[in-house]
């Protein structure tokens, strides 16, 4: 009983990862019906952007420049992070997709492809090839819950990780850009037809994204301090999964689908030898999407592309 | 004149849409567009909006502005012209409300907007009736009223309806153009693309025949009811 809340416990901050970074990649397939297969790379880009602010925070609070506590020198990390990496998933789609908007949806797959590969590469060759360890903003704490280890650091992450969903929620239900955002899902041609710059939404779509996956990465810096530039490549890929799972732009099932995956993950290598995991977890995702292929909350409706 | 078209070319691909048609509309006139499937009525109402790109040498101006310098956004936003696209094509997974809302996108004129929205609301009571239902659940008529009511939130200097009576049994068809007629009443310039000749020249003052992509006819709505051309290719005899 104590292993298998045990594993809940660390489900649940995988599931974290998993599923703010397929918020971003669901946002953009659904509003904008593309995969922005750069989106693993820009959570790596996030987080390296978080190592940075903290380690510039950090070294500021040495020099006796700042005194900030280190909570909020996280705090800040993450806010900065996120609002820089939203620019640059902007820049992303404006250099990389909306050239792209009416040329065949494979031209934009492999100029995501593109796009990550170059991002990727372009920190090897600003940083070099070795790793990068993000300062240790907080110290490890664990409480012992009945034979449950729990660490201060992975209820921050799930903590921080359900508080980002819910504002990403709020956002998309009660604005008039997550308005504009829905009903681009349905209807991608009739929205000019509102007053609504289709290029406002699109590149706020990315920004949503990639903060999202900046926040992500920096929360993953805080479990596991050891960053390098193809961090985002396997991410990238499950997270895709996950949104795939959890339907076409919908938010709620992407979150959903991010810890699924979280737990099945956690749970077969709870059960089987983990050189199986991944080949046993995906067959099982796999298999969902046999009897469910629009996923959980995916309607088998396509957006409306043509006047 | 409000909007002027001038030589108006638009293709797809290799197919010729429209070969270089002209046609105007004066303020606070409800003009109508006849014609027969693929006559390429639509497609003048998607040029008007910038849906479409059209060829060189087209020219349309509105109030003598040039409206190939305005985005699609643009021409409802800064200059009024609003849309009512074939089909309607309501977010059938916003609310009513949020449908109307969602038209007022790039205004900023909020006191405007809640004045507006009570006129839609006595306009089409029934759009008040279902206002926090999704869009996707209206009924065929509803659907429509909350169409046009969208286009009046979003600008209504001029209103483009492409085919409103389409799929609408006669009596709602009758709610919806009296509401039309009432819209322009109060101001709103109206360009109409029927397949309906008979029932868009008795709602039009004047109207403009479209065949294959060319205007082949043009005058005043009684004129063309009474041609005997018109009466023999559209009105049944």
């Amino acid at each position: 009983m104590t292993s298998f809340l045990q594993n809940i416990v660390n489900a649940l901050q995988w599931g974290s990862f998993y599923a703010l970074i397929a918020l971003g990649y669901s946002m953009v397939y659904g509003v904008l019906m593309l995969f922005n297969f750069a989106h693993g790379d820009i959570f790596m880009v996030g987080a390296y952007i978080g190592f940075f602010v903290s380690t510039g925070l950090v070294a500021l609070s040495a020099l006796g420049a700042l005194t900030l506590p280190s909570w909020l020198i996280l705090t800040l990390t993450i806010i900065v992070a996120m609002f820089l990496t939203s620019f640059v998933g902007m820049l992303v789609e404006r250099i990389g997709y909306r050239p792209l908007r009416g040329a065949p949806r494979a031209s934009a797959a492999i100029t995501g492809l593109m796009i990550g590969i170059i991002l990727e590469t372009g920190n090897l060759a600003l940083l070099g090839a070795q790793r990068v360890s993000f300062p240790a903003l907080i110290e490890s704490v664990t409480y012992n819950i009945g034979g449950v280890f729990v660490t201060n650091k992975k209820v921050l992450i799930v903590v921080v990780s359900l508080l980002l969903m819910f504002a990403l929620h709020q956002f998309v239900q009660r604005t008039k850009w997550g308005m504009a955002m829905r009903a681009m899902a349905v209807d991608f041609v009739v929205v000019p037809l509102m007053g609504v710059p289709l290029n406002t939404i699109a590149a706020l779509t990315f920004a949503l994204g990639s903060g999202l996956a900046a926040a992500a990465g920096i929360l993953f810096g805080v479990a596991y301090p050891v960053l390098d530039p193809y961090m985002g490549i396997l991410f990238g890929w499950k997270a895709f999964v996950a949104a795939i799972l959890g339907g076409r732009g919908s938010i709620l099932g992407a979150a959903l689908a991010g810890f699924l995956l979280g737990f099945i993950e956690i749970f077969v290598a709870a059960i089987f030898p983990s050189t199986l995991r991944d080949l046993i977890a995906y067959s099982i995702i796999l298999l969902i999407l046999t009897f469910r292929p629009h996923g959980f909350f995916g309607e088998a409706y396509s957006a409306k592309l043509r006047l | 004149m409000l909007l002027s078209v001038e030589n108006l070319h638009v293709s797809y691909g290799q197919i010729k849409a429209l070969h270089g048609i002209n046609f105007h509309i004066d303020e606070g006139e409800i003009v109508c567009i006849i014609g027969a499937n693929g006559a390429g009525k639509s497609t003048t109402l998607r040029a008007i909006s910038r849906l479409v790109p059209v060829e060189k040498n087209s020219r349309m101006t509105y109030t003598g502005l040039n409206l190939l310098d305005y985005s699609a956004d643009k021409v409802v936003s800064e200059l009024g012209i609003s849309h009512v696209p074939e089909g309607r094509r309501l977010f059938g997974n916003l609310t009513v409300m949020e449908n109307l809302k969602l038209a007022t996108f790039a205004r900023k004129d909020n006191a405007q907007i809640a004045q507006d929205l009570v006129r839609v609301f006595a306009i089409f009571p029934r759009l008040k009736e279902r206002m926090t239902q999704k869009a996707g659940t209206l009924s065929g008529g509803e659907q429509q009223m909350l169409a046009v009511g969208r286009a009046f939130m979003s600008g209504r200097k001029v209103m483009l309806l492409d085919e409103p009576s389409m799929g609408l049994a006669p009596l709602l068809m009758m709610d919806v153009f009296n509401a039309l007629k009432e819209i322009n009443a109060e101001g709103t310039t109206i360009l109409l693309v029927e397949q309906n000749a008979r029932l868009a020249l008795q709602f039009a003052q004047r109207g403009y025949v479209l065949e294959t992509g060319s205007v082949v006819l043009e005058g005043n709505s009684d004129d063309l009811l009474t041609n005997p051309e018109v009466k023999k290719a559209y009105l049944g005899g």
